[in-house]
């Protein structure tokens, strides 16, 4: 059984704003039946841009159905200015998180919106045969864009997260590889909004080492401990970071996981963005 | 939790039966000896091991020294299949249906990928394998052939005599998982040739953690577990002496009660498929229902999800299970209502109600009454079919 919140719960149990909208100022869809989930979103739009009833049809399970809810939530009353800018994320953060493979219920919500979006604008939608040619994920008819969009807005890292996101790769999973090389060129690209938090070029040894120890300090030793284990700084040599796992994570069999899903995205969160972590065994 | 819950999900697993726990209990704390110890205290376990041996033969119409104890289903099916395997090393072909549970699928698929060539043969819009198929398949390579007695979503009941007379007359060896039709349907190894069967303890009123593995008097299998003398050499590991007298006294109450289950568990079964299919606004039952298993109704609500449908029921007690994606973990529907080529808008929505001797009328009614609102409360939201709402 999944573990949903919940807040989950009750946008399921309770969804707000099922139905329709006769005569909606803009209507979008997304999903298909054959996946397993459909979504259809109306909206209500005034002469001042702003959304003023929403309404929707879901087919889907119990998290689709929430996340259409706190769609539908989101978009009332906000201009569309503001609409424009929600993401899956969003959705996300509204329902207080969904389990990772049921993140793709919060993606369909995003792209009814878009859907939406196109609709009222009078833009036409990429056509069939253009979107052809751009299919990643054969089995589920997923697009290089598609995926490009939840990589960088959910800042995914693994083909996993991108199946849980988006469903590509889910099927008969030829198109990893695929998929791993939109995650590698996604994360070359220079984050464009975030400006970075520490300007790591300009930091003397000195002063990173300080940060690390910060870092793990507040960050990472939490976690760890709670596990009975600890982690040490043993050296650094420009971005390379040298550490040694104690206690219960030194013999534990996925401690180079917590090193480079865990360590490293804190590091180079809270001290530079180009740092490696690298482990010596004690 | 425990109270006012509608179990209708018994080929997951089923609720231990009180006579079971009853025979188990002296051999936690009492009877706690080691059977293959030197001294009276573990020796006077095996008879009592014996016993249930015995009881589990008799569900079968097998030898007692055929029957091995082993942990679960899983684990049968997996020592059957590579044991003669490992026992046949020249042959490198082997058969199976598009419908098997996952312990036997996966093991075959891993075989595919390590060089033996796999046969899947497929099944019709009823979920019915063709023999002439399974003739062709054969050929003097093939060395095993796994169907399964009876299939876990559907039910439905493949015609193991005539695969097992053909399988045999063709030199190869045949296992079935036979985990669902254990204890509902007779089974009779004397009359039905087959090499090798399972069993699963935790679908028939045992507790989980203990299965068998029928093997024919004379087949060669080479052991999956090795290590200690235990059932003859054919599986180490110290016996699990409470699960295998639990499973004695549960196979022994499934003889006694399978004719009253055939007809009263499938009057029930019956009813529910009856009422659900008139008054539903779109239900369809899936599976051949002229050869099936009489607890095991698989029905299709159109245009609505199967997830949903579970989360509703659960929220009034009722428990059952559905062959969406969205219940599989995976993101793909049941594999077996697929190779059945049901359609997706019916996949989707398939709700599995597996029901057991402790399921009563009142259960059933009480299911139809929710069902029924479930169904329209979701077809509701939903954004397909909604002329048909409107007509109904």
């Amino acid at each position: 059984m999944w573990d949903y919140n919940d807040k989950v719960k009750e946008h399921f149990l309770n969804p707000h704003n099922v139905g329709e909208i006769k005569n909606a100022d803009a209507v979008g869809e997304a999903g298909s039946l054959a996946c397993g989930d459909q979504l259809k979103l109306m909206m209500k739009i005034d002469e001042k841009g702003i959304v003023t009833d929403a309404k929707f049809q879901t087919f889907g399970c119990g998290s689709a159905i929430a996340s259409a809810s706190a769609l539908t939530d989101l978009i009332i009353g906000k201009t569309m200015d503001e609409v424009s800018k929600i993401t899956n994320k969003d959705i996300v953060d509204y329902l207080g998180g969904l389990p990772v493979e049921k993140m793709h219920c919060s993606v369909m919500g995003h792209e009814a919106l878009e859907s939406a979006l196109h609709n009222y604008y009078g833009e036409t939608p990429e056509k069939i045969e253009d979107k052809k040619k751009h299919v990643v994920c054969e089995c589920f008819g997923v697009t290089d864009d598609e995926i490009i969009r939840v990589v960088r807005d959910n800042k995914l890292r693994t083909v996993e997260d991108v199946t849980h996101y988006t469903k590509a790769g889910g099927g008969c999973m030829s198109c990893h590889d695929k998929i791993r090389a939109i995650i590698n060129k996604v994360a070359g690209e220079p984050e464009k909004a975030e400006p970075p938090k520490h300007e790591a070029k300009k930091l003397t040894n000195l002063q990173k080492v300080k940060l690390i120890e910060e870092t793990f300090e507040k960050e990472i030793r939490p976690m760890l401990r709670a596990d009975g284990g600890d982690i040490e700084l043993i050296d650094i040599e420009g971005s390379r970071v040298t550490v040694s796992l104690r206690g219960m994570c030194s013999s534990c069999m996925s401690a180079s996981i917590t090193l480079k899903k865990y360590v490293e995205p804190k590091l180079r969160e809270f001290v530079s963005d180009d740092i490696i972590v690298e482990e010596v065994k004690p | 939790m425990s109270q006012n819950v509608i179990y209708t999900d018994n080929n997951a697993t089923t609720m231990v039966a009180p006579e079971v726990v009853e025979a188990m209990t002296p051999f936690f704390s009492q009877l706690y000896g080691n059977a293959s110890s030197m001294h009276f205290f573990g020796g006077q376990i095996k008879k009592y091991m014996d016993e249930a041996r015995a009881k589990v033969a008799s569900l079968l119409n097998a030898d007692p020294a055929e029957i091995i104890f082993t942990s679960c289903g899983t684990e049968s099916d997996n020592a059957a299949i590579r044991g003669i395997l490992m026992a046949n090393p020249d042959k490198r072909h082997i058969i199976t249906t598009r419908v098997e549970h996952p312990a036997v699928k996966n093991v075959f698929q891993h075989l595919g990928k390590n060089g033996y060539r796999v046969s899947e043969i497929s099944v019709d819009r009823l979920g019915r394998i063709d023999l002439d198929e399974l003739r062709e398949k054969l050929d003097s390579d093939t060395a095993l052939v796994s169907i399964m007695w009876a299939n876990n979503e559907t039910g439905v009941i493949f015609p193991v005599q005539e695969i097992a007379e053909l399988v045999k007359s063709r030199g190869a060896y045949f296992h079935t998982d036979a985990v669902q039709a254990a204890g509902k349907v007779e089974i009779d190894v004397k009359k039905t040739p087959v090499d090798l069967l399972s069993i699963s303890g935790h679908k028939l009123h045992a507790p989980k953690g203990i299965g068998v593995l029928y093997l024919r008097k004379g087949v060669h299998c080479v052991p999956f577990m090795m290590g200690g003398h235990q059932e003859n050499g054919r599986r180490a590991g110290t016996e699990n002496v409470p699960y295998i007298v639990g499973l004695g006294r549960a196979c022994e109450l499934a003889h006694q009660f399978m004719a009253v289950e055939q007809r009263e568990v499938a009057r029930l079964r019956d009813l529910l498929e009856a009422e659900l299919t008139d008054k539903a606004i779109d239900a369809s039952v899936n599976g051949d229902t002229e050869h099936r298993l009489p607890n095991t109704a698989n029905i299709s609500f159109k245009y609505i999800e199967g997830e949903s449908i579970l989360m509703l029921l659960s929220e009034v007690g009722i428990a059952a299970s559905s062959g969406s994606a969205c219940t599989s973990g995976s993101l793909e529907p049941s594999h077996v209502l697929r190779a059945m080529g049901i359609p997706f808008t019916r996949v989707h929505g398939s709700v599995r109600f597996s029901l057991s001797r402790y399921n009563t009328e009142e259960d059933i009614h009480t299911i139809v009454q929710h069902m029924l609102r479930i169904e329209k409360r979701l077809r509701d939201i939903s954004p397909f079919g909604r002329d048909e709402i409107n007509a109904h």
